[in-house]
């Protein structure tokens, strides 16, 4: 399991009978298994490298440069990211398993008028907001299958996370404001040993990589599973740059860059895209032609529009006694209460307190607000006493918040590199201003001594870049995840999402990849695709 | 210790070009954590002088008047070797050096912090800062001093090591929580 390896099955790059994936996360890598083993040869190019709970580092600055995706992006736009990390806009993965290596494992399911959110908020000025073209009974399904896949905890009678330090503070807090819907999480993490991977034993390294296997990630779990089918050719290093098509509109070829720096073409039957929201809209943007002047799948001007990425934030809370909150898995514990549409907050939408907490030279880079000198470092003197909470609310789609092609700026093959621009509408300042008064009253009902309200970290939940729409001219892809515009072209990561509502994002990005592989393979069968 | 202080001294003598030394007191927290008693970071960049005066700035940026000498000094060390290998860099840093003087490290703190509020968004202080936070609290001295445990996998993780250990609040209820694994 150890190192970069190519796959053992080798696919001929001028087969035109394979699909193509694009990344390998949440997205790419459940379809990646999921079409391997009903018999489906699959091409998974993966611009990262394979690690393995064996090479996982465990010393936090290593492990950010071992699993971050650091080739340049320029931001733009008023959001706190902007101000406070101009030269990191989001925060997710070039690994083998993509950015479920880092993830905290939170998998809450989208709830049912989340996928109306423009019936149920009405018309918003200055959003972009549509209704989901899935029903959530249609989408229920796959979170079911997805749940007992991920043994997602709280779920199928699966047992919860024990309770950490950190969590018995929020509890407490949490039951002071009479909160009804407070527990440890439906997390995809193990409370027992189950199929081949161990326990949690409470490291609160989650974000490093989880040296128990315990967390679920695609890179032990659905990979190795597509790899033992002898039907998946695997491709690490290997960096798509161009998606080709021929006369008829179809997609038939991926252009990539391999782990040599050489410039391969891969032909292909489907193409789906998975490469998460920032670099799925990328090359979709790079894939122009004469065809298709704006870029590939692009006749609505949709692609990369609507970015969303969900409101986020920390707030810490100082006791006079040691919570030692990094001891214990990291995000498990959740207030759900706020997580429902009650315009009289101010805000449209839901949010959600989840517990969290950040290792000691993490911590001042992202947990706390720009400062120096006594006031940032009497913060910092306290770490034993932290407890932390984290925000995750809905954010609304905007049209001008995008990702778009800066010609500027050039990546090391001379590409324009993604821009990420973001104007905050007032209601994600609302729900935030609501969030963080929340968090507040918690730590206060339970004698903080004071209480720190955090930035805005990078994204790492970036999303909705490809839409899907009922409406062609809406969104990029149908309901199935397939581009409006081109029949045998995929986007299966959360790029796809039509609105983010407020939960943790991969459940759903792995419910929908599940529920797509389905169609794509009937669709094969059938001889339509 | 990782950096200069566990390097080849020979080969670091050819290039030293300033010093930063200080002595770990015995019984302290980092006595275990140094080679020796007495540790010395060699420089490249900086002379004796302005590595003093790059220890006084770093004190008043991320003030932390009971965490060693020794844990700053790995932000000296790293700016050190960012300035070895980029001429521009220590030039903007040595330059910013200067217009601060000699004279800083005798100033009180009142004035310290006052002068560099006056150069909050030059280029030096800006990555004196940054390259401050990033390193100052990933040394073993501050893990120490912070009471920060860290990587956990090589000891069983936290589960039988204090995950729970909080005894000041309520437990939570099981309905809300979940079973310790591996126990029944």
């Amino acid at each position: 399991m150890n190192g970069a390896r190519e796959s053992m099955t080798s696919i001929p790059l001028n087969d035109d009978q394979a699909v193509v994936i694009i990344g390998s996360g949440a997205g790419g890598g459940t379809l990646a298994h999921e079409l391997t083993r009903r018999d489906i040869p699959v091409v998974l190019l993966e611009a990262g490298k394979r690690q393995s709970t064996e090479t996982f580092s465990q010393v936090p600055g290593e492990a950010f440069q071992q699993l971050t995706w650091l080739d340049t992006r320029t931001q733009s736009g008023d959001w706190g990211v902007a101000r406070d990390f101009p030269n990191m806009p989001v925060w997710h993965c070039k690994t083998l398993g993509g950015t479920t290596v880092h993830w905290t494992a939170s998998a809450p399911r989208l709830q049912p008028w989340e996928l109306k959110a423009k019936t149920t908020y009405g018309e918003v000025a200055g959003t972009s907001l549509i209704d989901w073209p899935i029903a959530y009974e249609e989408l229920a399904k796959y979170y079911e299958l997805a749940e007992a896949r991920m043994r997602v905890t709280r779920r199928n009678g699966v047992p919860g996370l024990p309770a950490s330090n950190n969590f018995k503070v929020m509890y407490a807090g949490a039951k002071k404001l009479g909160y009804k819907q407070v527990h440890t999480g439906h997390m995809a993490i193990n409370s027992r040993a189950y199929d081949g991977r161990g326990y949690c034993i409470q490291q609160g390294f989650c974000v490093q990589g989880c040296k128990m296997g315990a967390k679920w990630s695609t890179l032990y779990t659905e990979i190795p599973q597509a790899e033992a089918t002898g039907k998946l050719d695997l491709r690490l290093e290997s960096t798509a740059r161009r998606i080709e098509h021929g006369k008829d509109g179809r997609v038939n070829a991926v252009v990539y860059r391999d782990l040599h720096g050489l410039e391969k073409k891969q032909r292909a039957r489907i193409v789906c895209v998975a490469g998460n929201a920032i670099e799925t809209a990328r090359l979709l943007l790079l894939s122009e032609s004469s065809q298709f002047p704006n870029g590939l799948a692009n006749s609505s001007g949709q692609v990369g529009r609507n970015y969303c990425h969900q409101v986020t934030g920390f707030v810490w809370g100082i006791f006079d006694k040691p919570v030692y909150s990094w001891r214990g898995a990291t995000l498990a514990g959740v207030v759900e209460d706020e997580s429902v549409n009650n315009p009289s907050r101010g805000f449209f939408g839901g949010y959600r307190i989840e517990l969290v907490t950040l290792d000691l030279p993490t911590f001042p880079l992202v947990g706390l607000p720009y400062g120096w000198g006594r006031e940032f470092t009497s913060i910092i003197e306290n770490y034993r006493n932290l407890s932390g909470m984290f925000i995750n609310g809905e954010d609304l789609p905007r049209s001008q918040n995008r990702v778009t092609l800066n010609a500027k700026v050039k990546d090391v093959y001379g590409l324009p590199v993604a821009n990420v621009h973001v104007e905050e509408h007032a209601n994600d300042q609302a729900l935030r201003a609501h969030a963080q008064g929340q968090m507040t009253k918690m730590f206060d009902a339970v004698g903080a001594k004071r209480v720190v309200k955090g930035p805005t970290p990078p994204a790492t939940h970036n999303l909705c870049t490809a839409r899907m729409s009922s409406l062609p001219d809406a969104g990029v892809t149908n309901h199935w995840g397939q581009a409006h515009d081109v029949k045998n072209l995929f986007v299966s990561d959360g790029s796809a999402l039509t609105t983010p509502g407020s939960a943790n994002p991969t459940l759903t990005i792995v419910a929908l990849a599940l529920r797509q592989a389905e169609f794509i393979s009937r669709e094969m069968k059938a001889g339509d695709l | 210790m990782d950096g200069a202080i566990g390097k080849d001294r020979r080969e670091l003598l050819k290039a030293c070009t300033g010093l930063v030394t200080g002595v770990v007191l015995l019984g302290s927290p980092f006595a275990s954590l140094a080679t020796a008693r007495a540790w010395e970071v060699r420089l490249g960049a900086f002379t004796s002088p302005q590595a003093s005066t790059l220890m006084s700035v770093l004190r008043t940026i991320l003030p932390h008047d009971k965490l060693d000498d020794l844990a700053y000094a790995q932000v000296i060390h790293a700016l050190d070797e960012q300035a070895r290998a980029d001429v521009n860099f220590a030039s903007m840093l040595t330059k910013g050096l200067e217009q601060l003087g000699d004279s800083f490290p005798s100033k009180s703190e009142i004035e310290r912090v006052e002068e560099l509020k006056k150069i909050e968004s030059s280029e030096f202080f800006r990555a004196v800062r940054q390259k401050e936070v990033e390193v100052l609290y990933a040394t073993p001295a501050a893990y120490s001093y912070f009471g920060y445990e860290g990587e956990a996998f090589s000891k069983g993780g936290y589960l039988h090591r204090g995950f729970n250990d909080l005894h000041w609040l309520p437990e939570v209820p099981a309905e809300d929580s979940g079973p310790i694994p591996g126990v029944g």
